[in-house]
């Protein structure tokens, strides 16, 4: 049970001179149960590659198969792979619509066909899993705060209870403090499901705590894919690409180019911290 | 998809028609849709095509960035085109079911369809080359008489200028929230009108908000950088006619008297 | 005087219910007094609805001190009279760059400003060729802002507001929808005007990051400044900017970490090379 691309190309405006080729050969194997982190600057193909997953785009070439059905087939059910692949946008803020947060979450699963009393449930347990409190259920969305807005966004796409969940950078234009809020809920909500997730993400910094792999792409193409602290390994090929690793990767390079032999490839500050103090003798 | 709509955006190039005066071109395009109206046989419009075609070459606008603009009103054309084709009048040519499709017909429905692509190729080749700035530069220029009688010129120019700026955007926009609809299972394609069009309230709503909100950010930017309106005010690309402009007058009434003669006058 | 101070300046609105009833009174900023100097590139940091971009909007007389007074360049903002000169003085930038070009092309709306304060044709062009050269936009002028990227829209802005030849300008949050490439971008151009052309810089932010360059620092928290100092005074204060939630720098946090293991470091390390050099390696 896995979403698996197989040489999946996709072009834009393809056969004119404004060709351009936003994902090239990309394969993949997306597992159940995974938290990967998707990293990538803007253009490089990331938002694209998303988009396939739940069959919002169609490769140009190559295939994509959800637990083993070609989603290309003419009869595959693409409403349902959408639910059980869900797709939170940038800003999905911008999506809501109804008249309270109750109503606006319900939209999804009420899509799906399901009876009223399922479709409450639901919503109602979309929205105590990204934590939004019971006092602000019959408000209108859109006198709630950025960060509570961007949880119901969420939370309305949760309430498919999708398989797998996708969010195209979460945490665009939150600050630090609503940033971390969403990412642990996200890291909560994966403890408590076991549910797959993919983290689309431009900063290596937010998501290395979090993944258990990081796929990295440049121009179209998979650059790395591996657990995070073998691709920060890489920080120099990163940095030509216009991304950098973290920033404790740089402290640990420094001083193995001081000949102290470091572990280089830490994430945490904490894991830094007690490595100095090693090969300080302290 | 929505992307594909060329109208109100600007190409650029370096070409005659992208330096003439705005106002030329705008006289210009009108000049051009009344002709296409006045005309009545086929000569007339061969000439209007041809003129067009040739303004099109001269303009360095590549020709299927224009077409990819005819995608948008196709259903507009074919709509125009069988209404006309069945509900004219007059010499019957063949019957079947319940439908008659008569010679004057079949004459008015291709002269729609004629009429009507020329008529948005016409005025997508003046918006790809005129700026915005220069088109509603233009405007105002050409209709600052009527501030004598009170009408708000600079201002309906301003705002056509920033209707102009936000169309690509606000369709990017549209784009974008209908696909995360789409994720969330909405469905914009089957049912009936009526369900259709309740189905268009999650994205309508999305939508408006957008623009409202982007209106409003819009307006304290421009505050914040000194615009009153249109008092005092001095242009970076002021309007002077120049030798090119008189010529290509005198070309476009040339084109409107050969039109009125080949199109009207003259029968073979 | 500087060229922006405000004094116990307060700033409420008034909450209503959908039927436009009252519901009470927030009190977005709450006696604020602030001084900044010809030249000084200041930042104000905080949480969103921490009040600093409410303040922000009070240096362009776009919003009028409940309580208190703003002054810009020694003229009070709430006198009318002065109006198109304070915004003219205190040029602004936004958060979001698509909602602040007017423009189709980029020169144009460079020109913008200028052609709203009467300046002659002539010299409207020598200020948009100077403005977008400030800002490393030039071989762009005449591309279409929609064709460009975040960090580019973010510098073309910029470059409206300087071809108005302000004092000072301000930019609200301009690096909050741009990916780390254009933060990088318009936090370069933002420097390069304050030091190359003197210009004073207000740049509001919630990135920790870019106060680095900072001449001096201000934490805004519910209204209130919060702390204030040099950016290093700043970044001293570890437990502090842990409490208010906003991000330490990794190499800030390490050195904070390495002293409570006992190791002797100043406080405030800012970059990886001064954390080297202080440890002596």
């Amino acid at each position: 049970m896995a979403i698996i691309l197989d040489h999946v190309s996709y072009v834009y405006e393809k056969g004119t001179t404004m060709e351009i080729a936003a994902l090239k050969d990309i394969n993949l194997v997306i597992p159940d149960g995974q938290f990967i982190g998707l990293i990538g600057h803007t253009g490089s193909g990331k938002s694209t590659l998303v988009q396939h997953l739940n069959g919002l785009m169609n490769p140009t070439s190559g295939h994509i198969y959800y637990n083993g059905e070609d989603i290309g087939d003419a009869g595959f059910n693409k409403k349902k792979l959408r639910s059980d692949v869900g797709l939170v946008f940038q800003y999905p803020e911008h999506q809501l619509f109804e008249i309270d947060v109750f109503t606006d979450v319900c939209f999804g699963p009420k899509n799906m066909g399901l009876t009223e009393k399922e479709v409450q449930l639901r919503a109602y347990e979309a929205l105590k899993q990204v934590g939004l409190e019971d006092e602000y259920f019959y408000q209108s969305p859109f006198d709630l705060s950025g960060g509570q807005k961007r949880r119901v966004a969420i939370a309305g796409v949760l309430a498919m209870k999708p398989e797998v969940l996708i969010l195209d950078e979460p945490t665009a234009g939150l600050d630090p403090k609503g940033r971390d809020e969403i990412l642990d809920q996200i890291a909560k909500l994966r403890e408590e499901t076991g549910i797959t997730v993919v983290l689309v993400s431009h900063s290596m910094e937010d998501v290395a705590k979090y993944v258990d792999r990081i796929i990295v792409m440049n121009q179209g193409s998979i650059m790395y894919d591996d657990e995070p602290r073998n691709v920060f390994g890489h920080y120099k090929e990163l940095e030509e690409v216009g991304l950098a690793a973290p920033q404790v990767t740089y402290i640990m390079q420094a001083f193995r180019e001081k000949g102290y032999l470091v572990n280089t490839d830490v994430i945490t500050i904490e894991e830094a911290r007690d490595e100095i103090l090693r090969v300080l003798n302290r | 998809m929505l992307r594909d709509i060329t109208l109100g955006q600007y190409y650029h190039a370096d070409s005659v028609i992208h330096r003439l005066d705005p106002r030329v071109k705008l006289v210009t395009t009108l000049l051009f849709i009344v002709s296409l109206f006045i005309v009545d046989n086929f000569i007339g419009y061969a000439i209007a095509g041809a003129f067009l075609i040739w303004l099109i070459k001269v303009s360095k606008v590549p020709f299927r960035f224009i077409v990819r603009g005819m995608k948008a009103i196709v259903f507009l054309l074919i709509l125009a085109v069988v209404f006309n084709l069945f509900l004219t009048p007059g010499e019957v040519l063949f019957t079947f079911w319940k439908l008659t499709i008569t010679k004057e017909g079949i004459r008015t429905a291709v002269f729609m369809a004629i009429r009507l692509t020329f008529l948005i190729v016409g005025s997508s080749l003046m918006t790809l080359t005129t700026t915005p700035n220069q088109l509603t530069d233009g405007m105002e220029k050409l209709l600052s008489p009527l501030k004598k009688l009170h009408v708000p010129v600079h201002e309906i120019s301003m705002m056509m200028a920033i209707a102009l700026r936000f169309i690509p955007i606000l369709l990017e926009e549209t784009d974008k929230i209908m696909k995360a609809q789409i994720a969330r299972g909405a469905d914009f394609e089957s049912g009936n009108l009526i369900k259709k069009a309740k189905s268009l309230v999650p994205l309508l709503v999305p939508l408006f908000l957008s623009a409202f909100r982007r209106a409003n950010d819009l307006a304290m930017a421009m505050e914040a950088r000194c615009y009153r309106g249109g008092d005092n005010r001095t242009k970076m690309k002021p309007l002077v006619y120049h030798r090119q402009d008189a010529v290509a007058y005198a070309a476009a009434w040339s084109y409107v008297a050969l039109c009125v003669y080949f199109g009207r006058i003259f029968t073979l | 005087m500087g060229i922006i101070e405000a004094k116990k300046l307060i700033f409420e609105y008034i909450r209503r219910d959908e039927d436009g009833n009252v519901e009470g009174i927030t009190r977005a900023v709450d006696e604020v007094d602030l001084d900044v100097k010809q030249g000084d590139f200041v930042a104000i940091l905080g949480h969103n609805g921490s009040g600093k971009s409410t303040l922000a909007k009070h240096m362009n007389a776009i919003l009028y001190p409940t309580v208190g007074t703003v002054w810009v360049d020694g003229k009070d903002t709430t006198n009318e009279e002065y109006l198109w000169d304070i915004r003219q003085n205190a040029g602004m930038v936004f958060q979001n760059p698509d909602n602040q070009i007017i423009g189709q092309v980029v020169e144009e709306d460079v020109g913008f400003g200028p052609e709203n304060m009467g300046v002659p044709t002539k010299e409207i062009w020598e200020r948009v060729e100077e403005s977008l050269k400030a800002v490393g936009m030039y071989k762009y002028r005449k591309h279409s802002p929609n064709k460009l990227s975040g960090g580019q829209k973010q510098r073309v802005s910029i470059a409206g507001v300087i071809a108005m030849h302000p004092k000072c300008i301000i930019l609200d949050e301009p690096t909050a929808m741009l990916d780390p490439n254009g933060r990088k971008e318009v936090i370069r151009a933002v420097r390069a005007l304050n030091q190359a052309e003197g210009i004073t810089v207000i740049l509001i932010t919630h990135y920790m990051e870019e106060i680095i360059y900072a001449d001096r620092a201000v934490v805004m928290d519910k209204g209130h400044i919060a702390m204030q100092g040099t950016p290093r005074e700043i970044f001293s204060q570890v437990e502090k900017l842990k409490e208010l939630r906003l991000d330490v720098p990794q190499v800030t946090l390490l050195a904070y970490e390495l002293k409570k293991s006992g190791i002797n470091l100043p406080n405030g390390i800012l970059t990886c090379e001064e954390l080297m050099h202080e440890l002596k390696l």
